[in-house]
């Protein structure tokens, strides 16, 4: 008897704290859109600074990193379709594959996923940090809104940067694919370049750019969401960071699939 | 003009379901310094975090010249808030900023004043606590006692007309402890400020107290100058003013049986 109670307790507390966090989450989200779309046009102001200062921090100082792995992937793709399209003869088809692959889909997952771990987990981190340390009151006192201040800049960096580093994905990924094509498969950069752009449809690189908006959005709000809800020291911070990247990487792909729905969805 | 600043009535507030403050009534008076006196996990950095707005209270009201600011939203209170600095526990400067920075960040985002306006000002700020020619360093490069220095130097940025300290010298040497006494009766001195306190040093009380709460378990257990309250027979004052441990009363039996989980 009594272990059936400890175990509905268990569920009921979690399915609560489950709910709490749902809605500090909402509230997080719906306090970030005001200070972003609408508190700057009631003359409160925008940081342009620091948005610079991040965009420079998440998105430039990313390129690399999203360009090698993205050109590896490319690589990847091309050498799983020409197994397969070579039996063929049907070689040259590996051009349409990647850059269809690429634009629609690995380029914004994988640009996301990199983004996620690499600037949504020291989203997590600052912010984690500035709350122990008593940062975050700090600004509080100083009458300075921590949304304002240390959300909206990161928010509205990635929110600019996630497209840009996606559109460095898509064509670092299809030079990937060439790569291969050439030195494999002996196909000239005049016919693979003009096999792309027959195979490329301009809803293929707008639907994947579109995505990318919710991607930038969900790391950012989730890093953040991650590092106020920091509680005690640094043990607190690592599994923040931790759980920042998690949450995202698996929002990430549920945004993807609804997105891929509504797009392509024949239902 | 109105003399009483700060009005707290009775404030009650619980972390989950734990009563932390009990009835919490207090009046600060314009320009006099009062500590808080209470023992660690009493509930004093809690009453500051009402007092400035950080947390919301369950039950009570607090009135900051005059408005209650638990009724109020962000933006109502930002003229206030202006007025009122912090100095935390930690220090709180922000660690991405040099020293001079946090200094002039408040100048910065609240007044329209010229850059190197701003610059001159930072430097005297820096100057008044005895930091002249820090303001490049990182707060991570300070010592302890320094970090409390430049952080009071953010705390009187906007020149404000009270003034909360939290432990002040919780974690320093006495030496360094006394320098921070003193540095905060030079600015009452100068800047006529309304000062409150938190503390559980004695040494602190005797220097620079005009009056003395004494909170206990979410109560205030006796309030008056230094002299009336040494004057109280209460224990538990006496306690606190002789540096008295607390009695060793330990049931043996309850103990023991404690220990097997009966
Ligand atoms: N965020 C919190 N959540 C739950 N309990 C807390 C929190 N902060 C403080 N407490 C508890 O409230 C009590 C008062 O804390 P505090 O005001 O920090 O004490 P003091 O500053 O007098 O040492 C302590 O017993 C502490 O355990
Ligand atoms: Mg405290």
């Amino acid at each position: 008897m009594k272990q059936i109670e400890l175990i509905l307790g268990h569920i009921g507390r979690n399915t609560l704290q489950f709910f709490v966090q749902i809605s500090r989450f909402a509230s997080l989200s719906k306090k970030t859109s005001y200070w972003l779309f609408v508190a700057p046009f009631r003359g409160k102001g925008l940081r342009w600074q620091s948005t610079i200062d991040q965009m420079v921090l998440m998105g430039v100082n990313s390129i690399p990193i999203v360009a090698i792995i993205c050109f590896f992937v490319g690589l990847i793709l091309a050498m799983q379709a020409a197994y397969q399209l070579e039996r063929f003869g049907a070689a040259i088809y590996v051009a349409d594959l990647v850059g269809v692959s690429m634009t629609r889909e690995m380029g914004p997952l994988i640009t996301a996923i990199i983004i996620a771990g690499r600037s949504g987990s020291a989203i997590a981190a600052e912010i984690g940090t500035m709350k122990v340390y008593e940062e975050i009151d700090a600004l509080q006192t100083m009458g300075f809104n921590p949304i304002k201040f240390l959300v909206v800049p990161r928010f509205l960096a990635l929110l600019i940067m996630l497209p840009c580093l996606t559109l460095i994905a898509d064509t670092v990924g299809i030079g990937g694919g060439f790569f291969l094509a050439m030195f494999n498969l002996k196909i000239s950069f005049i016919r693979y370049f003009n096999e792309t752009i027959e195979a490329l449809v301009m809803k293929d690189l707008i639907t994947g750019l579109i995505k990318t908006f919710f991607f930038a959005a969900i790391i950012a709000i989730v890093g953040s969401y991650q590092g106020f809800s920091v509680n005690g020291g640094a043990e607190g911070v690592g599994k923040a960071t931790t759980n920042s990247v998690v949450a995202s990487i698996f929002l990430i792909i549920i945004a993807d699939l609804l997105c891929t729905m509504f797009f392509y969805s024949t239902l | 003009m109105n003399s009483i600043m700060i009005e707290i009535k009775d404030l009650v507030t619980y972390y989950g379901t734990r009563k932390i403050l009990d009835g919490i009534n207090l009046t600060v008076n314009r320009g006099e310094t009062l500590i808080i006196l209470g023992r660690s996990g009493c509930g004093k950095s809690t009453l500051l975090r009402h007092i400035i707005g950080l947390s919301k209270p369950s039950e009570g009201h607090i009135l900051i010249k005059g408005h209650d600011i638990t009724r109020m939203d962000e933006d109502e209170r930002l003229p206030i808030v202006k007025k009122i600095g912090m100095l935390f526990q930690s220090g709180a400067l922000f660690n991405s900023m040099t020293v001079g920075e946090n200094v002039a960040l408040p100048l910065r985002e609240h007044t329209q004043l010229e850059q190197s306006t701003i610059g001159i000002m930072t430097r005297m700020k820096l100057d008044q606590v005895g930091l002249a020619g820090f303001e490049n360093f990182m707060p991570a490069q300070l010592s302890g006692g320094m970090k409390k220095r430049a952080a009071l130097a953010r705390a009187i940025a906007m020149d404000p007309d009270i003034l909360f300290c939290d432990e002040p010298s919780a974690g320093l040497d006495p030496i360094v402890a006394v320098g921070i006494d003193h540095l905060i009766l030079k600015l009452k001195k100068a800047f006529k400020m309304t000062i409150v306190i938190v503390t559980h040093e004695m040494a602190s009380v005797f220097m620079i107290a005009d009056r003395v709460a004494l909170l206990d378990k979410g109560r205030i257990l006796a309030l008056g100058t230094v002299q009336e309250l040494q004057a109280m027979d209460n224990p538990k004052i006496q306690q606190f003013f002789n540096r008295e441990p607390d009695p060793e009363e330990v049931d043996r039996n309850e103990y023991l049986s404690s220990l097997v989980g009966g």
